[in-house]
């Protein structure tokens, strides 16, 4: 199964992620993001941090989740490519996120994304499918 | 990507009204500036919905209106403008976007672009190594909590008091660099530790450095007051914002609002435009924090400012006095300000949104700098970087139709994907080269997305602002020179 597909946006750009369930969704979200930003590939699983959130309902959820990981990337320059989803909930979770800093010897950053926005945000639970644009 | 089907009369060669019948829960009709040519594109997108939905804000007044850049945003179009009573209406952090007080600076210099020709290549990389850019960019400054807080009151006179620029500059920056009512007390810790590091970088995406020559004027007199004297005289653009301490106070205050509108019983389409009563302690937060981001913007530009100085005199080997380098004005085109507008032959304060839209106030408004008061406000219009920018005036016309507000830009065409499939970085680099101009670029593939087909004509926008007599055109430049994040 694809992790998660592109969404062609005049400005910015916005995926669709899937999984078995939610929270491999909301992984591969995350997955994607990372994939709008550098080369996942080149990103080595050396370091790891436990990225706990909580929000009012599950789409506030998935805006928080990954504007917390944009956080990680401003404040410690971590790129990340792994994520292990420990709890999920509608309205909180934890997972163990791991990759490792910026290095702008190894990666190659492609797009800066200023932030998840609401703008469209679907956590569709039928299909295990959510979907978010983001702010380039 | 579903366009827009839904109504739309044409009012005349530049103006097209969305009305309130539309769709159910406007309060408002929605008006677009564009001409024929440029309305078929526009309706291919989200946009036009987005200016309908912009229309469902609580207090607003006048139209929902998109400037001609318009395009598909995210809550708001890029290029929108709505205006809202402070007494009843709401301010909406998604009105101002992510990166709020995104702007644009011009500097101008005594050189002319024959002079500064033969050093182009060695100007680009000063510029490019100086001034930190692109994304992972660290800046110079280290800053305590403590000075945070007073660039987050302060701005552009923080930069100034540290010795970055000039305090001539402050004058001819919109709000002088300084917007009051800041209130340090509602950023987040999270946003300050994210614009910590930042300050003084130039970010990535369609942020840049330019630098270019007059070629042509359009209004002598005017041009002559803003220090913009003859053709071929070399300027330059600062274009950047406020970094991730702006995005984290937007994500901050959208899931307050989200709160708030539940609160306030308020409803909106879609949740990126989430708001709450201008009045109201969130929404008073909101502008507390978001002039702090304002701010944070302001003195990044004035840093950023001060290191393309300094790279200039360096390879120009001269010093400044010679140099120039005069700011002759900086604009905010990501923001929410409140203003007096008149409003059925009434004065009445408005909370006035412009996301990719930018302020032009006419000749005599009390908040046009001394030096121009008789010019009106000067606007910048970057467009993309093979083709030109413009620098316009404000009218009085503006400020009885748009709340004193005009364009922003070229506005994006094509999105990044699809100027990825049709040109490559390395052809984007090339046909620049071919017309003179020099880039330095983080990356590659970067540039290919911001490549001129991306956009709109520059050309194009202006003519519409110029033909509905919301601006009025002064000047137009040719970049030689363009660096990128």
């Amino acid at each position: 199964m694809k992790r998660f597909e592109l969404i062609e946006h005049t400005a910015d750009i916005g995926l669709n992620a899937y999984g078995k369930d939610l929270p491999e969704a909301f992984a591969n979200a995350a997955y994607g993001m990372f994939s709008i930003i550098d080369e996942v590939d080149n990103v080595r699983e050396v370091e790891t941090r436990r990225v706990e959130v909580s929000a009012d309902d599950i789409e506030g959820l998935l805006f928080e989740w990954l504007n917390s990981l944009l956080y990680y990337f401003d404040v410690e320059m971590l790129l990340f490519k792994k994520f292990d989803i420990i709890e999920f909930g509608d309205t909180r979770m934890v997972a163990n996120c791991r990759g490792e800093k910026y290095d702008s010897s190894r990666h190659q950053i492609k797009h800066g994304v200023k932030s998840a926005t609401y703008h469209t945000l679907e956590v569709d639970r039928k299909e295990n499918r959510v979907r978010v644009i983001f702010d380039i | 990507m579903p366009g827009w089907s839904g109504q739309l009369e044409k009012i005349d060669e530049y103006r097209w009204r969305i009305p309130k019948s539309a769709k159910a829960g406007m309060r408002v009709d929605g008006l677009i500036y564009a001409d024929e040519k440029m309305l078929h594109q526009i309706l291919e997108d989200k946009a036009t919905e987005q200016v309908a939905n912009v229309a469902f804000l609580p207090g607003i007044v006048g139209y929902s209106m998109a400037m001609p850049d318009i395009h598909w945003g995210y809550g708001f179009a890029i290029g929108g403008v709505a205006a809202t009573r402070v007494s009843d209406g709401v301010i909406s952090p998604g009105g101002v976007g992510f990166d709020i007080n995104c702007g644009v600076r011009l500097m101008r210099t005594n050189l002319t672009v024959e002079e500064v020709r033969p050093h182009l290549n060695k100007l680009a990389d000063a510029i490019f190594n100086d001034v930190p850019s692109g994304l992972g960019s660290k800046g110079n400054i280290k800053l305590n909590s403590r000075e945070m807080e007073e660039v987050l009151i302060k701005g552009s006179r923080w930069a100034v008091n540290n010795g970055y620029g000039r305090k001539e500059d402050l004058l001819t920056t919109e709000e002088k660099g300084e917007i009051p009512g800041a209130d340090p007390d509602r950023v987040s810790a999270r946003a300050k530790e994210r614009g910590n590091p930042q300050l003084g970088t130039l970010g990535s995406g369609n942020h840049f450095l330019e630098v270019a020559y007059i070629d042509e004027i359009y209004e002598p007199e005017i041009a002559q007051v803003m220090g913009l004297d003859h053709v071929g005289q070399v300027v330059l653009y600062v274009h950047c914002g406020s970094r991730g301490l702006g995005y984290q106070v937007a994500d901050d205050y959208i899931k307050e609002m989200i709160r708030a509108m539940q609160k306030y019983g308020i409803e909106v389409p879609d949740r990126q435009l989430a708001c709450a009563p201008v009045t109201s302690p969130e929404g008073q937060a909101y502008l507390g924090a978001m002039r702090c981001a304002a701010n944070y913007a302001w003195a990044n530009r004035q840093c950023i400012t001060h290191w393309v100085r300094e790279a200039f005199c360096r390879v120009m080997e001269m010093g400044e006095a010679k140099a120039g380098l005069e700011l002759v004005y900086d604009v905010t085109h990501n923001i929410a300000k409140i203003e007096e507008h008149e409003v059925e032959g009434k004065k009445v304060k408005l909370c006035v949104h412009r996301k990719g839209a930018t302020r032009a106030f006419p000749a005599g408004h009390p908040d046009v700098p001394p030096q121009y008061a008789k010019i009106g406000q000067p606007i910048l219009i970057p467009g993309d970087m093979g083709r030109f920018s413009y620098v316009l005036v404000g009218t009085e016309q503006a400020m009885k139709e748009t709340f004193g507000s005009t364009c922003h830009g070229a506005g994006r065409l094509q999105s990044r994907s699809a100027a990825k499939r049709n040109i490559s970085g390395r052809e984007v680099l090339e046909a620049l080269d071919a017309k003179g101009i020099t880039v330095r670029a983080g990356s590659l593939s970067g540039l290919a997305e911001e490549a001129s087909e991306s956009y709109k004509d520059v050309n194009d926008v202006v003519g519409v602002v110029q033909g509905a007599g919301i601006s009025n055109k002064v000047a137009r430049t040719r970049p030689i020179a363009v660096i990128k994040g």
